[in-house]
């Protein structure tokens, strides 16, 4: 158990450092990271300045060690744009992220998982291959453009909800419905699958023996197990919304990170963007290992394999 | 004394043309195969040039509408070009993006993957190390960072595509690879002395490769919307080249007083290319691979 955990930290630990590498490497061989480091319009004497203080000059590896040094820190430079340091800008956006990642993970649960169910009872029935088509939609049409549709519809020609911003329940709508049918298609899918296995399982034929009604057996014990791997996947979900969100919230001009990550491109502003990256990339990599620890927690066979 | 031909299988198999498989998707393919014609034929097609418009016809609405002319079937859009133009040569730059990046990620990834399933060691190690962290980044947000960082052009949206997609070829293929290291065939080939350059190119490969075409035909679907989603946040294809992200980026301007057709109508055309390549990549995947059909 010890060996599995400190070599799935190791693995992290790992993935971590080669993600500083990519994102370090990227910025200094393609092209000149002066220029993106530097605000646009600068002095040339600012560019050597800063040349020297970001230590330009200086071998590969001795960049790498100040750059993480600096992320070690804490220190993920100032935005440009707003002249704050990056990581106050990003906890200031993150609330409103987590907001419509729960919102949209609700509402992506609340569809995926009763389709899921349904799909599964009556495999190639109606609501199977109702729930296919809606997931294939769902993972097809960009997310833009449902955006953009659905404030067509429900801002423009019925004024139901506000087309941006941020604000009542009523602003949450749209960005969540569009943000959570994608995943709904991935959490249908893994909800089918999941709950067949279950139903063919030994402790189902026997529940079914006794004699319990058809609705309690799908209802209480398949269920039950079925939804383990789909809450897992919810989990992972969650922290992976609030990083893509990025088209989503820029439709909708919902300021979360994705925002964030939109202004930042749209204004040159560098060190956001890297920010942006760093942090969502750093956290996806935990979410995989508490993920698999809680794996090896719960289930003795995945600790001992390998 | 009557002469028995044995029936081979291979007349079986050639009796039956492609097309005519169980459940093979006619309508998808057709749309695909018009986007490709339209796409080759763009020049000859389009009705006014795409990138010229005249600020005196700005915001026409299409024909059947009212104020609509012939002249310009789909209407005009917010400097007065022509927006059925745009979507025949935006057609071309979805699918020489679409196609050329599908082609730059499963070289990399079905050349990585391969090697790293058969050589091992310390080769498979750091493919595999690299395929899980840039696994980890989240693609859309991985391309952004890149655009903005080599700024954008059509090439460089090709090779930022290339670069973010190639590891979830690397990862199947390498799976596929591990176990076709143990079969018997590549066994032989090993005891008969084949290098193992030989035994990759001769006998792993031509058995990857269908593997290969199923994950090419489902990426051809996100590579297009990725492609559209940058060009929509403006770090994709530059303006003013017709592409569909970007027409819908310009629409988003004349959305709020009703000028529905300027956004609705690009994305009719990538929510088609997509989910026909989809379902497409779908039948594929059951058709020629029966691995692939848990993925």
């Amino acid at each position: 158990m010890k060996q599995y955990i400190a070599r799935r930290v190791g693995y992290s630990l790992l993935s971590l450092f080669l993600l500083s590498v990519t994102i370090f490497l990227f910025v200094r061989v393609t092209g000149d990271p002066v220029s993106l480091l530097v605000e646009p319009g600068a002095s040339p004497e600012d560019i050597e300045n800063i040349r020297r203080q970001l230590g330009l000059d200086q071998p590969l590896w001795e960049q790498y060690w100040h750059f993480m040094a600096s992320l070690f820190a804490g220190d993920l430079g100032q935005s440009f744009y707003y002249r704050v340091p990056v990581l106050e800008l990003y906890f200031q956006r993150l609330p409103h992220s987590l907001l419509l990642a729960a919102v949209a993970m609700t509402l992506s649960l609340l569809i995926g998982i009763p389709s899921g169910i349904l799909a599964a009872v009556r495999v190639d029935g109606f609501w199977d291959s109702a729930g296919k088509i809606f997931s294939l939609l769902g993972l097809s049409l960009p997310q833009f453009w449902v955006g953009l549709v659905l404030i067509l519809f429900f801002s423009v020609y019925l004024g139901w909800l506000p087309s941006s911003g941020s604000g009542g329940v009523l602003h949450l709508l749209m960005p969540a419905f569009t943000l959570g049918w994608y995943f709904a298609a991935a959490h249908m899918r893994l909800t089918r699958s999941s709950m067949l296995e279950v139903l063919g399982s030994e402790y189902i034929k026997l529940a079914r023996l006794k004699g319990l009604p058809e609705a309690l057996v799908i209802g209480k014990h398949a269920l039950k197990n079925a939804l383990i791997p789909v809450i897992t996947l919810a989990g992972i979900n969650l922290v992976v919304m609030i990083n893509v969100a990025v088209v989503v919230e820029t439709v909708f001009a919902w300021p979360g990170i994705g925002r964030l990550l939109y202004e930042g491109i749209t204004f040159r502003d560098f060190p956001v963007v890297q920010g942006v990256v760093i942090i969502g990339g750093a956290m996806i990599v935990m979410v995989n290992l508490l993920v698999d620890i809680l794996y090896a927690l719960i289930d003795p066979r995945i600790r001992l394999e390998s | 004394m009557t002469v028995i031909t044995p029936v081979t299988t291979d007349t079986i198999v050639s009796a039956t043309p492609f097309w005519r498989l169980k459940g093979f998707p006619v309508i998808p393919v057709s749309i695909l195969l018009f986007i490709a014609f339209v796409a080759v034929f763009a020049d000859l097609l389009a009705p006014h040039d795409p990138q010229i418009g005249s600020l005196a016809r700005r915001f026409k609405p299409p024909f059947w509408l009212e104020g609509g002319s012939l002249a310009y079937p789909l209407g005009t859009d917010h400097v007065g070009r022509d927006v059925l133009s745009r979507l025949i040569f935006g057609a071309r730059v979805s699918m020489v993006v679409g196609i050329t990046a599908v082609l730059v990620a499963g070289s990399i990834g079905t050349l990585l993957g391969i090697m790293s399933g058969y050589l091992g060691g310390w080769a498979d190690q750091v493919v595999m190390r690299i395929t899980d962290t840039w696994l980890a980044l989240p693609a859309l947000t991985f391309a952004i960072f890149l655009a903005a960082i080599v700024g954008p052009s059509e090439l460089n949206i090709i090779l930022i595509l290339g670069l973010v997609y190639w590891t979830r070829y690397a990862r199947v293929i390498r799976g596929e690879v591990l176990s076709l290291k143990q079969r018997e065939f590549v066994r032989l080939a090993v005891v008969a002395g084949c290098s193992s350059r030989l035994i990759m190119w001769r006998h792993i490969l031509p058995n990857v490769i269908n593997s290969a075409i199923v994950l090419a035909t489902l990426m051809l679907g996100v590579v297009i919307v990725t492609e559209a989603s940058l060009s929509f946040l403006g770090v994709g294809v530059p303006p003013p080249k017709p592409a569909w992200g970007l027409m819908m980026a310009d629409g988003k301007k004349g959305l709020m007083v009703g000028y529905w057709w300027l956004t609705v109508l690009p994305g009719i055309c990538i929510m088609l290319m997509v989910l026909s390549a989809n379902l497409l990549g779908d039948w594929l995947r059951v058709k020629l691979d029966p691995q692939l059909r848990q993925l």
